[in-house]
């Protein structure tokens, strides 16, 4: 098995941060970094966006849309089922319902690097991927947690925050910007925003060990059943994402991808959401597990087994 | 020298989570608040440290200073409200303003 480069900058940071290390970067240089990965991913999928008949893309997008949705609903027995009380276990499937943007920009690289076919135009299916799974663990919340809501923004709150939250306004913009402006007009941002992608996501990755890692040391107060969770749920979903990427006759480096997304966990957008929709469930959970345990286990191990998954299935 | 002349106000500061920082603001104001000040804080106590690595892990402190009732009414709401589920720490001195009206 190959490393990525990149996986290398992520373990340096969680072993930085394991060593009790003083390395921090600078809050502003994350966001930055953060909102550039974002517009970068956008613009990349929007330039072949421009190519495409978009009447092709929609069976893809409602199957995206759906599969999101559909992830919280099978893992909220599952968490139950481990003892998690129900607003937890609703809260949970909301961050794997949704996705990581990161997550998939290393997958996308380890496609890209096995040699493998891909959809361009990937990025669209994440933009899409990231708000459904939230609303699907709202609901559940609502429906089986008795979460009231009190003390909680309202739907508007909510969905004003997912849909004009940082990562799909800037995901969106960015495939629009690249659709409209095709490759051409792109051509003089290339500089900035094509070429150097690697080396900035490596950057971003070196941050992400070092917030991974502090939740590491968090496993402890969680018990097992996060541990459990985290490491057992991705495979699992990552079949799903697999076959929905085969019935929908993607290439082999789509089912990967889309196995990909289907295994990863929101960081960013699931966790702002939940504390806002559910302010009973417990956050540290929820985070824990998904930043702690699925976010690694993805990066290291998971992604090129999705990758071995994909070839076997599409041979 | 005449020293100048001073006005008797409540300081209020709130440290919370920035998830709720709008929410929070938007029902102060509804309570009579005419001003805030806002910064990004991290910090801990016996029942966790909030670093502030990333963005879903902010917390903010708010300050208020207003009259005495207004402190009460805001803090009472926000002990009702929010500190049921958010972590909420508040507290209040006794401050002197020079222009009474802003306050």
């Amino acid at each position: 098995m190959h490393i990525d480069v990149v996986v290398w900058f992520f373990l340096l940071g969680v072993f930085a941060r394991l060593a009790k290390s003083d390395l921090r970067l600078p809050e502003a240089l994350y966001e930055t970094l953060s909102i550039y990965l974002l517009l970068a991913i956008g613009l990349k999928g929007g330039i072949e966006l421009s190519r495409q008949p978009l009447g092709l893309l929609a069976p893809q997008v409602a199957a995206c849309v759906a599969l999101g949705f559909a992830i919280p609903w099978l893992l909220y027995p599952l968490a139950r089922w481990a003892r998690l009380a129900p607003v937890d276990a609703a809260s949970l499937g909301a961050h794997y319902g949704s996705v990581s943007v990161v997550t998939f920009a290393v997958a996308a690289q380890a496609v890209q690097r096995a040699g493998l076919p891909l959809e361009s135009h990937a990025p669209l299916w994440v933009a899409v991927m990231e708000a459904p799974g939230i609303v699907a663990g709202i609901l559940l919340a609502r429906l089986f947690g008795r979460s009231t809501g009190a003390g909680a923004g309202g739907w508007g709150a909510v969905a004003h925050d997912v849909f004009l939250g940082k990562s799909v306004l800037l995901l969106v913009g960015g495939l629009a910007i690249g659709a409209v402006a095709g490759e051409a007009g792109t051509a003089p941002i290339r500089a900035v925003f094509i070429d150097p992608f690697k080396g900035v996501l490596a950057l971003f990755l070196l941050e992400l060990g070092l917030v991974a890692g502090a939740r590491l040391t968090d496993l402890r107060r969680f018990g097992a059943a996060v541990l459990v969770l985290g490491l057992g749920l991705p495979p699992l979903l990552a079949l799903g994402g697999a076959a929905v990427g085969l019935m929908l006759g993607l290439s082999t480096g789509g089912v990967a991808i889309l196995a990909t997304l289907a295994a990863s966990a929101s960081y960013i957008a699931a966790p702002t959401a939940m504390r806002v929709a559910v302010p009973e469930a417990n956050a540290g959970l929820s985070i824990t597990a998904a930043l702690g345990v699925t976010f690694p286990f993805n990066v290291v191990i998971g992604i090129p087994l999705y990758i071995a998954l994909a070839q076997r299935l599409t041979a | 020298m005449n020293s100048l002349p001073k006005h008797g106000r409540t300081l209020l500061v709130v440290v919370t989570e920035a998830a709720i920082e709008k929410r929070l603001v938007q029902d102060a104001r509804e309570r009579g608040a005419l001003g805030w000040t806002v910064t990004e804080v991290r910090g801990g106590s016996a029942r966790g440290v909030r670093e502030g690595a990333w963005e879903a892990d902010r917390t903010v402190e708010i300050k208020f200073v207003c009259e005495p009732a207004v402190a009460d009414a805001i803090a009472a709401h926000a002990l009702a409200t929010y500190a049921p589920h958010y972590g909420l720490v508040m507290y209040f001195a006794a401050v002197e303003v020079l222009r009474p009206e802003r306050f």
